[in-house]
Order: structure tokens, then sequence, then C-alpha cells
């Protein structure tokens, strides 16, 4: 059974190897634009206006509640057909394409984004009013406010909803295998049909995503505790 | 911190770009080429399925082999344009290619009239009939059907006779096809309301179900039956029944393109049919099927 | 939009969507009672028992839902040990298969709401109650489990959603579930844009009533509390 996992033109080892690689690539891409959208939303929703709050309600209401595969399977018919038009609005006539690794990072993107968002405006909220208030009878102005005060709390407090949101958003990246991206899930897909192995080719699948949340969530670990250095704490 | 971020950012990068040098990663949309004069796009960015065997598949270095890719090789030497051939979602092709994502479909796909209001085909290429398989220990395949083929251009009365057969015997047993295919419509059409049916995403996928057991008969066509019979574990299983062409079934498989394009379409269809005349396109047949299956 | 699209697949896509509920409502009264023993199981004194439970959890957690569903399918299918066993009437049907992974796998993280509720039980608690002499399966279904589950609600709800929409991964074994309804009749009529919008509504509105289910929830057990 093992040599089906061998390297090279004779074994699977090769492209599934790829394939883990191509995960973290559309995971670690996906997660960058979801922490974006995420501080964006979290932003329009404490301090946009209501037109601005009620389009970020909307973005995370609607997000959270369809499904991932929906998301990245409209996207990945609609796509397209959405940025031509968008590009056509800023005066740009020619036909814009997404391929198949676009669709499948702004896809998972846009749903790690809507959690992102949850987080970041609970971790912000957490940081205690007062202290704003004494920063502003400081004078000091707001962005210094939000960059002396508020961000290095609120990313204490928001580094392990952000590290789920990872997980997820590492794990979500399987869904990406429908609109065929030869990502992980999709070469152990394609292998196992070859080969009429399915086990293997998925245990190993399982295997490698195994390793890739336990080795993030020690990282994430290790930034916890280098976030909290000097903070003092009831227990413990 | 930074610096991490920043390193795994072109890491991703890279495998983006380094993974289309591989035939399965290969974006099938990079920026397309300006037209050539022939109004021909250069690259056409060709789409197949990749889970089709002996039509189309992926080998285990991950690079797409079979009929049709040979054929669309050869066809795009004639017509001097470069071919990208990525593999696609089979259900996905159509609202694909009608979304810009690729200029021409090459995936088995039979020409039927349902198809033809989405997109244009190039006449056809090949042909083979559809066919019932189960396990050859199945009490369906001693059973007398009447019939060797069933056209369904016009259905006379013994054939008739025949589908009727098949629909008593198929009655309460589980039955697999391939989904958005001219089987399935067959199955929806003649079996749907007496057997349990299931759509499979892959031909491969129901092969893998047929061998557990979980469905009793697939359906599906001739020749993508036959490298699983020809396998060791297909020994066990055989066709039974009349095999079943014409009507829904369409007229051969052809290329799918996009409605408008006359000048590809034109293109496309002298590249096949002067495969037809010289011989290559029986030579092709007989290599991956052992018998000719091209449209005279 | 396609109104006359939308008229005709609306009723597929609604009798899909029983069919996501019924997987739903199954999995999850399965999960929950599995969820309650993974829950104990992980606090439980015994070291086997712990880690055994502790492995479960760490297992459906790290691996997306997909791969088991594949794995349970397709992987399993594959022995003919398996297929020879008790569980294949089970395992040859793509409507428990789902099920079966999708039970597993919400029972691992419900396992872990559901231990964060006990251990938010503070432990004065517990003591009061031994000392009017309750204990064991009592002091359980007294005193921890029912501040434990108000504790762990608003948690679970977010859980069920989460297991609304992983149903849609259901379609990838055949099973002809909302997302499986409207991948055929997008692959039927051309037009997936439309038809996956109108699913994503549907999809919409059953979590808008399971929110408002928990929220009910939410609200009875705040007031027996507040008795």
């Amino acid at each position: 059974m093992l040599d089906l996992l061998r390297f090279g033109s004779q074994g699977w080892g090769d492209e599934m190897a790829w394939g883990a690689a191509m995960t973290v690539a559309v995971a670690v891409l996906a997660y960058a634009i979801g922490l974006v959208l995420g501080s964006l939303t979290a932003a329009a929703k404490l301090a946009g206006n209501a037109p601005v709050r009620a389009l970020a309600g909307t973005y995370t209401t609607v997000v959270r509640g369809v499904p991932a595969l929906l998301v990245i399977w409209l996207l990945f018919f609609g796509g397209s057909g959405l940025v031509t038009w968008v590009a056509a609005a800023f005066g740009y006539g020619g036909r814009v394409e997404l391929s198949a690794f676009a669709v499948g990072v702004v896809a998972v993107g846009i749903v790690s984004g809507a959690y992102a968002a949850e987080v970041i405006r609970g971790a912000v909220q957490a940081v205690p009013r007062g202290q704003v208030e004494a920063a502003k009878a400081l004078g000091m102005h707001t962005g210094l406010r939000l960059r002396r005060v508020i961000v290095p709390q609120a990313l204490r407090y928001a580094l392990p909803g952000l590290g789920n949101v990872w997980q997820m958003t590492l794990k979500d990246t399987s869904l990406v295998s429908v609109v065929t991206l030869a990502e992980l899930m999709r070469q152990a897909f394609i292998a196992s049909g070859s080969t009429r192995q399915p086990f293997v080719f998925y245990l190993t699948a399982a295997l490698v995503y195994m390793a890739l949340t336990t080795a993030s969530e020690a990282g994430f670990r290790l930034l916890e505790r280098r976030a909290e250095r000097g903070v003092r704490r009831a227990v413990g | 911190m930074k610096t991490v971020f920043a390193a795994a950012l072109a890491l991703a990068a890279t495998l983006a770009l380094s993974a289309c040098g591989k035939d399965e990663g290969k974006q099938a949309n990079q920026p397309t080429a300006p037209a050539a004069d022939n109004g021909v796009p250069n690259p056409l960015r060709v789409a197949t399925e990749g889970a089709y065997p002996p039509y189309n598949m992926l080998d285990s270095g991950g690079n797409l082999v079979g009929f049709e890719v040979d054929m669309m090789k050869e066809v795009c030497r004639r017509i001097q344009v470069e071919c990208r051939i990525t593999a696609q979602a089979w259900d996905g092709m159509i609202p694909a290619l009608q979304a810009g994502r690729f200029d021409a479909i090459v995936a088995g796909m039979s020409i039927t009239e349902e198809r033809k209001q989405a997109v244009s085909f190039t006449q056809g290429y090949a042909s083979t009939p559809a066919y019932l398989v189960s396990a050859k220990s199945n009490p369906l395949q001693a059973e007398q059907y009447g019939l060797e083929k069933v056209n369904l251009d016009e259905v006379d009365a013994t054939e008739q006779a025949a589908i009727d057969k098949v629909r008593a015997q198929l009655k309460g047993k589980t039955v697999g096809v391939q989904t958005a295919t001219i089987h399935a419509n067959f199955a929806d059409k003649y079996l749907a309301d007496v057997v349990d049916l299931r759509r499979y995403d892959t031909q491969e996928n129901l092969v893998l179900d047929l061998q557990t057991g979980r469905v009793e008969v697939g359906l599906a066509d001739a020749v993508a039956w036959e490298p699983f019979l020809d396998r060791p574990e297909g020994q066990q299983y055989g066709f039974f029944g009349p095999g079943f062409d014409g009507g829904l079934f369409g007229a051969g498989m052809g290329v799918a393109i996009a409605k408008g394009q006359d000048k590809l379409l034109d293109a496309l269809n002298g590249a096949i049919a002067s495969m037809k005349q010289d011989g290559t396109l029986k030579t092709m047949a007989e290599q991956w099927f052992g018998f000719d299956t091209s449209l005279k | 939009m396609d109104f006359d699209l939308i008229a005709r697949s609306l009723p597929q896509l609604l009798s899909g969507a029983g069919l996501t509920l019924q997987l739903v409502g199954l999995s999850l009264v399965i999960g929950l009672a599995l969820a309650l023993l993974v829950a104990l199981g992980r606090l439980s004194t015994l070291k086997p028992v712990a880690a055994l439970t502790g492995a479960y959890v760490f297992l459906f957690r790290s691996t997306p839902l997909l791969v088991q569903i594949f794995l349970i399918y397709y992987g399993l299918g594959q022995f003919a040990a398996v297929r020879e066993s008790f569980l294949w009437p089970l395992l040859r049907e793509p409507y428990w298969c789902a099920v079966i992974a999708l039970a597993l796998n919400t029972a691992a993280y419900t396992g872990e709401i559901i231990r964060g509720g006990i251990r938010s039980v503070p432990f004065g608690q517990v003591e009061a109650a031994r000392a009017l002499g309750m204990g064991g399966a009592l002091l359980y279904r007294r005193i921890i489990l029912p501040q434990a589950f108000r504790q762990a609600l608003p948690a679970y709800g977010n859980e069920v959603i989460q297991m609304v929409q992983a149903t849609s991964l259901a379609s990838t074994i055949t099973l002809m579930e909302l997302t499986g309804v409207a991948r055929a009749i997008a692959s039927r009529t051309f037009q997936p844009v439309e038809v996956f919008v109108i699913a994503g509504a549907i999809y919409l509105a059953l979590n808008f009533v399971v929110t408002q289910a928990v929220r009910l929830g939410e609200r009875r057990l705040g007031r027996e509390a507040a008795r």
C-alpha cells in the first residue's frame, strides 16, 4: 500500500506533497484577506454610520449563514462576471478572469473575514472604556489612541479567537477542491479515483491536515504567551 | 512576526506560480493572448474532466492522458494554436464555458438538443452506446432482454418491449449514473420512477460504489466501462441487457464551444474532418479503445 | 433575475431543504448524546477514559469534515471486512454515512462546549449538594448539568448553525439535500449563479429559524434561573 505514496512518476507522494503546499498557500492568503476584511468590518460595525453598519452586518450575517461550499461555487461561476462589471464601472472595458486559485483564496478569505470580524469586534469592546476616556483626557488623538491603547490590548484579547478562525480557514480550504484547484483534498480525490484506494489517500490527507492544525495551534499558543507577557492574572 | 508573515506570503506566491507548471494545477485562465488573425484564441484553453478513462484521465504523474487528450493536441497542432488542457469538475463545465473560463470542452460530451441550447458543438468525433453493468453473479445477467441494441430515435414495439423488460427487472434496485450526463437523463426519463437512482460526481466514484455493492447496477458509456471491466477486480462484472443509443443520447460526442464563435467552430470542424479523412482519428481510437468508434 | 427559473426550481429546492433538516436533526440528536459522554469522559479521573475521549476530540476537530465524510464513505467501503460486518447495512447507505460523519463531528465540538459549561459550575454548589446528601447521578442531573447547559447554550446555538451548513457536504456523497439539488439544477439549466443564490437564501431562512429557537431557549432557561 505504501508504494502508492512513493515520490516520482509511479507514486502519488509528490502530488500529495504539492497539494499540501497548495493548501497552505491558499490558507495563508485567504487568512490575510480575512484579517483585512475582518478588521474593516469590525471598524465599520463599531464606528461607521448607519448604512455602513448595515452593510457590515449584512456581510457577516449572510456569509456566516450560507455554507462555504455555496460561496465558493457562486464566486467560481459568477465571480468573473462580477469583477468584470466592477472593472467596467471604473472604466476598464476588457474581460477580467479569476483563476481557480484566485476564486479559492477570495472565497475562503470572505468566509474567514466574516468570522474574524466578530472576534475583532468583541476584542475591541473588551478594552475598558475608562482607558479610552483617560487617553482622550490626556489629549491623544484618534490614531494615537488606536495605536497605543486599543490595538495592543485588543490584539491580546483577539488572539485565541483569531487562532480558531485560522484553524477554520485551514480546514475550509478543503472545500476549494470542488472547483478542481489542485490542493491536498483534490489530489487525494484524484489519486483514490485513479488507484481505487480511497482509504489510503483520504487517511493521508487527514494526517497532513492534523499535522498542519497541530503545528499552527502550537504557533498560536506561543504568540498568546508572548502577548501576555507582563500581564498579571488572578490565577495561575 | 512581520518577517514570518512576509516569508509566508512569498512562499505562497511562489507556490501559486510554480504550481502552474503542473497540468492539474495549471490555471485555465491566464490572460489570453490576442486572438490570431484567423479568429481562434491562442492559446486555446481546453477543459476536460480527467476522471473519464479512457477518454481523459490523470496519470500518477498528474498529467492528463487519454484518447481525447491526444485528439485535442493533434487538433491544436493542425489549427496551429497552443493547447492548454486542464481538468475541471464535470457538472460545472457548461456554465464555466459560458462564463468564459475556457474556450472549449473536450470531455466525452455528447451532442444533445438540450446542450445545444447553451453551447455550440463541432461535428461528432466518437460514438458509443450506453450499457448497463452489474456483477456477473447477479440474476439480472441471466435474463433475456430480446434485443442487442435499442435505438431511441424511433422506438418500435420490440424495442419498447426491451425497455419495459429492463424497467421491470431493475424495479426497486439501486442504479448509479454520473450526474448531469446523458445517462442520467436516460435514467431520469425511463427508470427514475422504479429505481433508487444515485448520482455520482465522477465515473470513477460510481465504479468504486459498484464494487462495494452500494449500487447494484451502473449505467454508462460502453467505452468508459472498459478500463474497469479489464481490471482483475472488474472480471466479476459484465454488461447485461441491450445497449442504448440515439434519441436523448444524442449524435455522438463533439467539442463544445461558446455560442457565436464561428471562426473557432470552423477551424475545429476542419481539423476533425481532416483527422477522420487521413485515418488519424481511427488510429487513435484503436490505440485507446481497441476498436474504431469514430463517426463517419 | 429569472423568475421562471425560481418558480420551477423552488419546489425541488424545498424538498432538498427537507432532507437537509432531517440530516441536521438526526445528527444533532445523536451528536448531543455522544457529546455528553465525551464531556464526561474528558473530565473523568480514569486516565485511559480521559485520554481516549481526548484523542477522539482531537481527531475530529483537527481534520476537515469533508475528509471525514470521504474517509467514512469511500474509505471504509473499500475493505471486505467492513462490507461483511454487521455495520454494513448502515455504512452502505450514503444517508447513514452522512449522519454518522456529521454526528461524530458535532459530538467532538459539542463535547468541548459542554465540558466548558460543566467546569463553569462553581464548586461551592457541588459541596452544598453533597452536604445535602446528593451524589452521583442525582448531583449531575439536578445541579451540574442544568447550569452547564445554560452556560453552554449560546455556543451550542452557533454549533447548530454550523451543522446546518455542514450538511451541504453530504451532497458530495450522492445525497440530494439542498446543495445537491441546487447543483443538479445548475448543471441542467446552466444557470448556476441564480440557483445558488436561491439555495443560499433558503439556508439563511433556516438559520434564522434556528437562531430564534436558540434565543427562545436562552430566555426560557434564563427565566428559570431567575426564579
